[in-house]
């Protein structure tokens, strides 16, 4: 099973990056080419709720991405937020998406756990195995 | 891709033409830009999908946003989206329920039944 690891500093810029390196990754594991897109999203929309976490938090300590291959293409985003804000996570209906009164950043976790649940037919939400902090744990079948 | 945003109007309605990536780094430049033609009167707003390459839970965060700021001042927001890709992310998060969502900006505003003279 091959490995690789990403660290980064919790900003947003960075956000691109571990989806480029993600989607590199599934490419060569044997990830089918109609669910990269759906892959790049994925990491992304992990990434980035990993990021809004640690900055919600003002934690400086670095967002972790592990990807590896076989049986499955797995990759895992672990975040060092206390664990209360990590696993509260839920999908709005739509009736209440474009409530007036819900915040923005209420909003876009609400979106992005849709997109999530939406995209990854295989996902799970869980403590961290090491310390503080949430893994979002997403795997996609591989095809060769 | 890099975020591009450019502006032009057809009649009574602002066309915001978006492309490239709008994701969690460039969507504030997005909310920015919307947040300034609606404040500086752009009431029957257009947003054109056609050649964004990406977009995520923040870029349809900014969309909502602009949408409940048009809400309060009587306007229209409506999306031209011809992508399979990114219609899916509308229909997943049941945004479509949310957005008319168009394939072309002649159909966008042929199906605008409010007064474009408001």
């Amino acid at each position: 099973m091959a490995k690789v690891r990403l660290s980064f500093t919790p900003a947003p810029v960075h956000v691109r990056t571990a989806r480029l390196v993600g989607v590199a990754v599934a490419r060569r594991a044997g990830v089918a080419e109609e669910l990269l897109d759906e892959v790049r999203l994925a990491i992304g929309e992990a990434c980035a709720r990993a990021v809004a976490l640690h900055r919600q938090y003002g934690l400086a300590d670095l967002v972790l991405v592990e990807m590896s291959d076989g049986p499955a293409y797995t990759v895992r985003v672990i975040d060092r937020a206390p664990i209360e804000a990590g696993v509260g996570l839920a999908a709005l209906p739509p009736d209440e998406l474009a409530n007036e009164a819900l915040t923005d950043e209420a909003l876009t976790v609400g979106v992005g756990f849709a997109l999530l649940a939406g995209f990854v037919d295989d996902l799970q939400v869980r403590p961290a195995d090491d310390g503080i902090g949430t893994e979002v744990r997403m795997a996609w079948p591989i095809s060769r | 891709m890099e975020l591009s945003l450019t502006t032009r109007s057809t009649g009574a309605y602002t066309v915001l033409e978006v492309g490239g990536e709008v994701d969690v780094y460039t969507a504030t430049r997005l909310r920015e830009r919307l947040v300034e033609l609606i404040d500086g009167g752009a009431h029957r707003v257009v947003v054109d999908l056609g050649r964004v390459d990406f977009l995520d839970s923040t870029g349809l965060g900014v969309l909502i946003g602009a949408l409940k700021r048009l809400r309060t001042v009587s306007g229209t927001l409506a999306l031209v989206c011809d992508k399979e890709p990114l219609l899916k992310i509308f229909r997943i998060t049941a945004l479509d329920q949310v957005f008319p969502i168009h394939p072309t900006l002649d159909a966008a505003i042929a199906a605008d039944t409010s007064d474009p003279g408001a």
